[in-house]
């Protein structure tokens, strides 16, 4: 077998995911018979919404510390700077700026708490940060269903429950609805349709790429890539891992935060009870459909996963209707795929790891047997 | 005294006992019955106390909390909806045996169970193989596998070619609906068995035959713990490498555990079903899994150690707040904090539980 | 060379929980010199090195007595930063190197070159990025001061092992302020060739005035290496000497060697029978055990012997026994009383029985969470049937009462202090842990009983009664037993035959009576003249002498 030939093999082998969801949308494209153009404004408003959430995840995982389950939270302390917000009245890019500023000490403190309850079940990150993400959302619950309008000051009734406090399932975002996708208008013909660019959107999508890339030669980066790897020598060359550890999920649950903010300004609806609970779910999926695993992800897999991801979410309940006539089908189809994903990426993961700590106790046996195969 | 009782029980238990304690006396100031909480206590422990005892065999052979319970219910609900479908058939057949009339509803029931059990110890086997090969993840990857075994079978329900005009749409005349009722096959075969009312009290309803199948069920897990299997398993679970070397075959053992874990959560959901009086079908299963882990836990196991009395007291606790804080808290405070509370006390013991699991071990 | 010694250690002595590892240890050392640091395994050597490097696990334990004088003055290092700010640097047996980075990352691992940045003043210098450029300069100036050829752009992962040692040692010396170095057998993992580089490296460093200490088993290399050879002892400096008149059979016999006058005739015995049938016939044994792997065996022990295995940790002896109780992936044919027992199967040797008592005490061999009658009775349940009520095959529960008489009549036998059969093991003394594994497999009624390490981590007074309890044991049952020790003293004093092995081979068998020097040459890897006709292993090469 020649080389090419070999890494050809084991470059489809290493994109397997993604190729797979190429090929699943490239016959669910056709059935579900929407035009190129709507498809191109979709997964731009898409790519526009999701793509800051997911990359919030990338911190942590260089770190070492899987999937970010608990980057929920940070979605958590961003829906109580925009509730905030409402409740005082303040609109447009001011308010979003705002509502961030609200909601960074929030989603800082759940980091380092998160952070720590972490540190404490080492091995069990990714479910220790998902039940996490369970637990503060009843704390969450707690605080805007009882506290708001009792103990903390919420006094706009649009906000508020009938009973004078608490606040309602749905939160109207008027005031922000779209001003950053909005920003700056720009639209251009395409495929007969007209196609509308978040540009604002992108360009701090953009920015937060480059934060990304220039954090990674840091030496705070380069610090979280070695406790990635190995904790016991990071820690013997004298890095603090547990600190490290926490300021890796700190960051990535306040950009949860951000990226939630931004999610909700497009969508221009705030499910107080709902929003937060999929953004964790479908951020991860996104990833790892776009190539990424629980060890490794890029900036690339973030883009390509989050058009495959969309893509399959707006094409499925279409092509589900009109393959069988149940739209239904579809909508089940990609939340299977959603999960099913995660638990294949998972089950991957941790199959490959059991591989690898085989294959490094074998390295260390040293050539055992062999002469004694000679002998015999 | 005190505090060594305190000290057998755990700090947990004591405080959300306590709680409980407290609901109860506070109960009649609110204007809430006694009876009638405690009745609804006695019946969600013993809709639920089977699903909590699915967690036993894999806590013990080490394969940690059975987030992914789902896969079990899943068979059950096959079970459940096979018995309906086919319920004419197969009263038909046992009337040659018995008489229909009267035994049709535990005849249904019994169906359910025996159709469920294959089910389960296959979806069982194939899961067990799995989590074999993901030693070290089992938990993570246990709840993803039960959500998306859940959704898949929401495609299957649509798809899966029942007949039977009293659980499919009737407008689409295809595809199973999202709950059906049970009445008139096996609604509260269990419960209403030997049931009463004592001491005259009308609102204390006491599920005895519920009550009893839990006994009963748990008997048969005490029953297999303590066989030469059962005491490997549990070895396998404290140590494996001990069970390594003492000639026990690690993988197999886990595999079985993780078969009887899902099997046990098959007949957990069956008698679920029959007091409830209703199959939950599609996303129904899907968030089933954490009462159920955060009841034992509360119970007092651990995250490799279990036993039935953990299960009891954990789901009795566990039941009894869920039953109590939306009436008593609701007339105190003219609100539902229940799914609050729920939410709150349930994940903070999963949390607690694996926390303490890493101090232990260093 | 200034006359001020670099480093002097005054009366260095160390308990753990009253077990004496270190007394009265002083040397010193000058700048520029290499002194050689030798003993056998649990000499110690390692808490020496756990001291001078202020490993927190001292400090936890009580921490040390005696002075540790740098440059006239006194330090107590309380943590390894502090330790490698005076300048200490040290290079493990273990590679503390991430696999992922590159030889550059690791040498300059949290060391790295920063580009200067305005970010830094407002958080930390943690916000700086690296300065890759520079980072390869400094990395690629290491490396080649050891005088080898490595890229710094390779990563770690893909690198040979002997390549893993020097970029270790690159580490230490582009730490500007390294002047006195620590190498832990270093040249246990090189080919000879690469031993010669990194021997000629390292002379290269002491003549730019850093001191060194060289730990090894190699003594060929000791002598070749150093200046000065000091040898440890029971935690007892034994010898200072001059590498270049010291000769290897001296050094040997100082590590070993107590007086030979202390035989193993100290008390009484009983006469034993051991009979010209051969128990355990092992051929061309090799066994993937990591850290311990073996690689080519073959002994032969009889009927009621006890049989010894020696040798310095990490050449293979645990592997033997793991390995003949398919513990651990192994070849190659063993037969017991001439029937071939399949390996890679323990329930296979179980069956035949054998009985194995591990050397991982905790983690193979108690189960910790359970009681003691389970610890004792689940081998025999699972493997033999036996604790079972019921009807054998068809439904049969475990026997509770039954297996805490057993329990409790072992406690009484050996000597178990516990507050009865229900105590989890997981509460008990080393020993007394120890005590509860020698009875698991007494209960398991073997014909051969291999037992890894009895002795290990347990106080002087458990050491005489394991080791009692074992020949009481082979006396009045007659069961062959195969020792594994690291201790050469306990198994000339218990055994008839001792093997010595090394580098996975057997070196030589030889018996127990000959003198302790023969034994530590050939742990060295020196040749010693077995007598009769001189094979390994050969029943007719070394007579049985039962100890009578």
């Amino acid at each position: 077998m020649n080389k090419t030939g070999k890494s050809f093999w084991a470059l489809l082998a290493d994109n397997a995911v993604p190729i797979v969801f190429i090929v699943i949308s490239a016959i669910a494209i056709p059935l579900s018979g929407f035009s190129a153009s709507y498809l191109v404004q979709e997964l731009l408003v898409r790519i526009g919404r999701n793509s800051f959430l997911i990359l919030s995840l990338l911190i942590p995982i260089m770190a070492g510390m899987g999937l970010n389950f608990g980057m929920v939270l940070g979605a958590m302390a961003g829906q109580i700077g925009l509730i905030m917000v409402s409740d005082w009245a303040i609109v447009g890019i001011p308010g979003m700026v705002l509502a961030m500023m609200v909601g960074t000490p929030i989603a800082a403190v759940l980091g380092v708490f998160c952070g720590s309850v972490l540190n404490r079940a080492k091995g069990q990150e990714m479910v220790t940060g998902y039940i996490l993400g369970f637990f503060i959302n009843g704390v969450y619950q707690l605080v805007v269903l009882y506290l708001m309008g009792w103990v903390i000051p919420v006094t706009n009734p649009v906000l508020l429950l009938s009973r004078g406090y608490g606040i309602r399932n749905a939160v109207s975002l008027i005031g922000i609805r779209g001003v950053l996708d909005n920003l700056i208008p720009v639209s251009f013909p395409f495929m007969g349709g007209v196609v509308r660019i978040p540009l604002a959107t992108l360009l701090v999508i953009a920015a937060f790429c480059f934060f990304i890339v220039w954090f990674r030669r840091t030496k705070l980066g380069q610090d979280m890539r070695a406790i990635g790897q190995s904790q016991p020598v990071s820690d013997s060359a004298g890095i603090a891992v547990n600190k490290t550890r926490i300021i890796a999920i700190v960051i990535s649950t306040v950009l949860a935060c951000y990226g939630q903010i931004i999610y909700l300004q497009n969508m221009g609806t705030l499910n107080t009870y709902n929003s937060h609970d999929q953004a964790g779910m479908f951020s991860i999926a996104a990833l790892l459909i776009g190539g990424a695993s629980v060890s490794r992800a890029s900036i690339a897999n973030v883009f390509v996963g989050v058009i495959l991801f969309h893509l399959m979410f707006i094409v499925a309940p279409m092509a589900g209707k009109n393959l069988i006539g149940q739209a239904q089908i579809g909508e089940y189809f990609r939340v299977f795929v959603s999960y099913g994903i995660i638990a294949i990426a998972l089950v991957l993961h941790a199959w490959k790891r059991n591989r690898d700590r085989e294959a490094a106790r074998r390295s260390l046996r040293g050539p055992a047997g062999s002469p004694a195969k000679e002998a015999a | 005294m005190i505090k060594k009782f305190i000290e057998n029980a755990g700090w947990p238990r004591v405080i959300i006992g306590l709680f409980l304690l407290g609901l109860f006396i506070a109960a009649p100031f609110v204007g809430v019955r006694v009876d009638t909480s405690l009745s609804d206590t006695l019946v969600r422990f013993g809709m639920n106390a089977v699903m909590v005892l699915a967690m036993i065999p894999m806590v013990q052979s080490g394969c940690g909390l059975n987030f992914g319970l789902p896969l079990g219910i899943i068979a059950g609900l096959l079970g459940a909806t096979l018995s309906v479908e086919l319920n004419e058939k197969i009263l038909a057949h046992c009337a040659q045996y018995v008489d229909a009339a009267a035994w049709g509803a535990p005849i249904s029931f019994a169906s359910a169970i025996v159709m469920a059990l294959p089910i389960a110890a296959v979806l069982g086997y194939l899961y067990g193989k799995l989590l074999n090969r993901v030693k070290g993840d089992e938990m993570m990857i246990a709840t993803y596998v039960g959500f998306s075994s859940v959704a898949f079978m929401c495609i299957a329900w649509l798809l899966l070619p029942y007949k039977n005009p009293t659980m499919i749409w009737g407008y689409a005349g295809a595809g199973l609906r999202t709950t059906i009722s049970v009445n008139g096959y096996w609604f509260h075969v269990l419960s209403d068995f030997l049931a009463f009312t004592p001491f005259g009290l009308s609102h204390l309803y006491v599920p005895t035959g519920m009550l009893l199948f839990f006994a009963f069920m748990a008997f048969l897990v005490w029953l297999f713990m303590r066989s030469k299997t059962g005491t490997a398993m549990t070895a396998v679970g404290s140590n494996p490498e001990f069970a390594r070397a003492s000639g026990v075959n690690v993988d197999r053992m886990r595999v079985i555990s993780v078969m009887l874990s899902t099997m046990l959560g098959a007949v957990g959901i069956l008698v679920y079903e029959q007091s409830f009086g209703f199959i939950q079908l599609y996303m129904g299963p899907f968030y089933m899994a954490l009462p159920a882990v955060a009841s034992i836990l509360l119970g007092g196991a651990s995250v490799n150690k279990a036993s039935i009395l953990n299960v009891a007291v954990g789901t009795f606790l566990f039941q009894g707040i869920l039953t109590m804080t939306p009436s008593v808290i609701n007339s105190v405070l003219q609100t539902d904090m229940s799914e609050v509370i729920r939410l709150i006390v349930s994940n903070g013991m999963i949390l607690y539980a694996l926390t303490r699991k890493v101090r232990v071990k260093r | 060379m200034s006359e001020v010694p670099l480093l002097k250690l005054e009366n260095i002595g160390k308990e753990y929980y009253g077990n004496r590892v270190l007394s009265n240890v002083s040397f010193s050392l000058m700048p520029g010199e290499i002194l050689g640091l030798v003993g056998e395994n649990g000499a110690g050597k390692s808490t020496l090195m756990n001291i001078l490097f202020g490993m927190p696990v001292i400090a936890s334990t009580g921490g040390y007595e005696g002075n540790v004088v740098l440059d006239g003055r006194p330090v107590r290092f309380t943590s390894p930063t502090q330790a490698l700010a005076a300048g200490i640097g040290m290079v493990h047996q273990e590679f503390s190197l991430i696999p992922g980075f590159t030889a550059t990352e690791n040498i300059l691992l949290n060391r790295e070159v920063l580009n200067p940045s305005l970010l830094e003043y407002i958080f930390s210098h943690r916000m700086s990025t690296l300065d890759r450029e520079a980072m390869y300069q400094r990395a690629d100036t290491a490396i080649r001061t050891l005088g080898v050829d490595i890229s710094p752009d390779m990563t770690v992962a893909e690198m040979p092992v002997g390549y893993k040692q020097f970029i270790e040692i690159a580490r230490e010396i582009d730490r500007k302020q390294t002047r006195l170095l620590f190498l832990d057998e270093p040249t246990a993992v090189l080919t000879e060739t690469e031993a010669q580089i990194l021997l000629k490296a390292l002379k290269k460093l002491a003549e730019s005035g850093i001191a060194i200490v060289f730990i090894s088993h190699r003594l060929n290399e000791v002598k070749e290496l150093c200046d000065r050879i000091v040898v440890l002892r029971d935690g007892e400096v034994i010898q200072e000497a001059d590498a270049r008149t010291a000769s290897v059979r001296d050094i040997a016999s100082w590590m070993v060697g107590r007086a030979v006058s202390e035989a193993p005739e100290s008390e009484p015995q009983k006469p034993r029978q051991v009979r010209e049938e051969t128990a355990l016939k092992v051929e061309h044994l090799w066994v993937d055990m990591p850290g311990e792997t073996v690689r080519d065996v073959s002994f032969e022990v009889r009927k009621g012997e006890i049989f010894g295995i020696g040798g310095l940790a990490g050449h293979g002896k645990l592997g033997i026994p793991n390995g003949v109780m398919g513990l651990y992936p192994a070849g190659g044919r063993v037969e017991l009383f001439g029937e071939g027992i399949p390996l890679n199967r323990p329930r296979r040797a179980l069956d035949k029985k054998m009985a194995f008592v591990s050397e991982d005490r905790r983690g193979v061999g108690l189960l910790l969470d359970e009681r003691i009658d389970w610890n004792v009775t689940f081998t025999a349940m699972q493997v033999q049937g036996r604790f079972l009520k019921g009807i054998p095959g068809l439904f049969q529960l475990r026997d509770d009462a039954a297996m805490s008489r057993a329990a409790e009549a072992l406690i009484k036998l050996l000597d178990i202090k516990c507050t009865g059969p229900g105590q989890h093991a997981g509460e008990l003394s080393g020993g007394n842990q120890q005590k509860v594994c020698l009875a698991k497999a007494f209960v398991l009624q073997p014909d051969l009983l291999l037992v890894s390490e009895p002795t290990r981590g347990i106080d002087v007074g458990a050491k005489t009664l394991v080791l009692d309890a074992l020949r009481r044991y082979n006396q009045e049952n007659g069961t062959t037993i195969i020792i594994t020790s690291s201790e050469l003293e306990e198994l000339r004093s218990v055994c008839d035959r001792i093997a010595i092995v090394g580098e996975g081979r057997i070196a030589g068998v030889l018996p127990a009576k000959r003198p302790a020097e023969d034994f530590g040459l050939l742990m060295m890897g020196h040749e010693v003249e077995v007598e009769g006709s001189g094979g390994q292993g050969s029943p007719q090469s070394s007579n049985v002498e039962a100890t009578a």
